[in-house]
């Protein structure tokens, strides 16, 4: 797909982000808009998958969101990707919604594999998948998506050292770099230090990309692919900005779970072109 | 003995009949829980290529090895990171394995709960999370190891099915049996050799208890390493004319109410045995049971809000009122109110 299409559906998405937070009074539209760019590329550039969602998802690659509170953000993709009418996103947190505040299988939502919100579990999971496709043969990548301050969950390293051990190299681990969270700045709240070299020393492949540029975000992404297969697993930095694409959520912590209210959301929606159709 | 039902029963059945279902009950040898679950393992890697093995650094306490050297490839070693070990377990369950995570109670339960909750539990996860050494019979390692809160936190979260399986014998039919169930699974067994009383060819079927011994005058359920305490105190209460009907639970979720409910209409009042507190275990289960359907005096043999400490295995139930002579007691003193 080119670039530009790309950029048309994440304005859509962005757009979907704002729409959802705003009609639920609730939710976390700062990393989900930061995310935007990144999991538009995956969804619609990169994933092999079907939309005629199979939990096992045996000959496909996979998807896990692990911190599960940009769920506004995937539940746009995987509607706008074609899992379920676009119309349900209106349901978003609301009572009787399969698209909870945080995701979840229990209300079979399509798309979604395992539940994700309280954080650090979402690479052991990944990892447990891509272990079950090499006893399967199976050759498919198993994609997971973190939180930068995630990461100051012990489990998070536990999973780094395993996959590191067992040789997971079917595993692309993105980290959303945003250097936020709720408290404040990560350096503020509790520093992640040397990030690259943490993972590197874990035995990990370490990459870097921004998570805006789609050419950076292409061309790191097939890198990485590359790489599959080579006895390591892989991780990717990739830097984002916290509130991407709304003036005044950009670059802040403040909007990590707070949602616009009528005002703001039409100053943010004034700056996101409705490319798709609202639902 | 106030209160008491008339006895419909006798008419089934005479005393000596009694006394001799309860001589079927007994034992030649001394066999840990845990070893049935490691035979087992071994039968059920060799019957189905979806079996997974996971453990947490405790491979050889939980009788590992065989299913190691057997089936190398679907076993993986997750080292001393048992959270991680829940997350990788839902992953495999996820892509359609049937992992079995094993580890100590303490380990498996209590220190990942928030793993089990969400990535297991709510997600609906085909996970069988496989605990040793539960309860004070873990012996010397102390407090910090006997957990006697498990099965009150593995009950309470919905769908998951929470067994403890009595002897090497009801272990290993258990481990098979919840192979078979389409669901998260808490299976817990224990460290000591103990009495191999339960014949091999009793049936094991998942949520439903079955009968040691019939009789009309106190329900004695009892659950995991009880239930040969309780084939003992029941037999010392036969030689005094008092018929239990002794019931064991093995599976206390989802719980047979049926099998409760009939006898104790029977026999209107109820003592339960089991190695764990009393807040939160299989008696509280049973206390909610019949304060809704019938109301009838009960006794509780269990861990009454202690911890354990270090000792021998028949040191510490005696010392934390785990032994026969407590559940002899308890069904005296309910036949008392």
């Amino acid at each position: 797909m080119e670039i530009t299409e790309l950029k048309r559906i994440a304005s859509q998405v962005r757009r979907d982000i704002i729409r959802q937070t705003y009609q639920a009074q609730s939710g976390h539209p700062g990393g989900s808009l930061g995310c935007a760019d990144f999991l538009t590329t995956l969804y619609f550039e990169f994933l092999n998958h079907n939309t005629d969602f199979s939990m096992e998802g045996k000959g496909e690659d996979l998807f896990f969101l692990s911190n599960g509170h940009i769920s506004p953000l995937w539940y746009s993709i995987l509607a706008r990707a074609g899992y379920f009418e676009i119309d349900e996103l209106n349901t978003f947190r609301k009572i009787n919604s399969r698209l909870q505040g945080h995701p979840a299988t229990h209300e079979g939502l399509p798309g979604v594999r395992i539940a994700s919100g309280s954080l650090g579990q979402g690479l052991s999971v990944a990892i447990g998948t891509a272990l079950a496709k090499k006893l399967d043969g199976d050759t498919k990548t198993v994609f997971v998506l973190t939180g930068d301050g995630e990461l100051q969950e012990g489990q998070v390293w536990e999973a780094a050292m395993f996959a590191a051990h067992h040789k997971v190299d079917n595993l692309i681990a993105v980290v959303d770099w945003n250097g936020q969270q709720i408290d404040g700045p990560n350096d503020k709240v509790i520093s992640l230090g040397d990030l690259n070299a943490k993972w590197a020393s874990f035995g990990w492949k370490v990459l870097e990309m921004n998570g805006h540029d789609y050419t950076s975000m292409i061309r790191t992404l097939r890198i990485a692919l590359t790489f599959k297969q080579q006895g390591q697993p892989i991780v990717i930095l990739m830097r984002t900005e916290m509130g991407r694409g709304v003036d005044y959520m950009e670059g802040t912590h403040e909007w990590h779970g707070k949602p616009p209210n009528e005002e703001q959301a039409q100053r943010a929606l004034a700056q996101l072109e409705e490319t798709l159709g609202d639902y | 003995m106030k209160n008491r039902p008339s006895a419909p029963w006798l008419n089934w059945k005479k005393p000596s009949e009694i006394i001799k279902m309860l001589d079927k009950y007994t034992y030649t040898e001394k066999k840990a829980t845990r070893k049935g679950f490691g035979e087992a393992m071994v039968e059920l890697g060799r019957e189905n290529t979806d079996i997974v093995a996971l453990c947490a650094d405790l491979a050889g306490s939980l009788q590992l090895g065989k299913f190691i050297d057997s089936f190398p490839d679907r076993f993986f070693q997750v080292g001393v990171a048992e959270a991680n070990m829940i997350g990788i377990a839902a992953g495999l369950a996820t892509a359609g394995k049937i992992p079995f995570a094993s580890t100590f109670a303490n380990f498996a339960t209590g220190r990942v709960y928030d793993q089990i909750r969400q990535s297991v539990a709510y997600s609906q996860k085909n996970v069988k999370i496989c605990a040793s050494h539960a309860g004070l019979t873990l012996g010397e390692d102390g407090a910090t190891h006997q957990i006697l809160e498990d099965i009150g936190l593995m009950k309470m979260l919905p769908g998951m099915v929470v067994i403890n399986p009595a002897d090497f014998n009801q272990t290993k039919k258990a481990t098979k049996a919840i192979a078979d169930h389409d669901g998260p699974v808490y299976l817990r067994f224990g460290r000591p050799g103990w009495p191999v009383f339960i014949p091999e060819d009793e049936p094991f079927v998942i949520g439903k208890g079955w009968k040691l011994n019939e009789g009309g005058d106190v329900t004695i359920v009892a659950t995991g390493h009880m239930l040969w305490y309780a084939v003992e105190a029941s037999r010392r209460l036969a030689t005094e004319g008092i018929h239990a009907d002794l019931i064991n639970i093995h599976t206390i979720k989802p719980l047979d109410s049926a099998i409760i409910l009939e006898s104790v209409a029977k026999t209107g009042r109820c003592v339960v045995a089991e190695e764990h507190q009393k807040f939160g275990g299989l008696g509280e289960s049973v206390a909610g049971l019949l304060a809704e359907s019938n109301p009838v005096p009960m006794e509780f043999v269990a861990v009454k809000d202690k911890f354990g400490e270090s000792g021998k295995v028949t040191e510490l139930l005696e010392k934390y009122g785990l032994s026969i002579e407590a559940i002899y007691a308890a069904a005296k003193k309910a036949l008392k109110r």
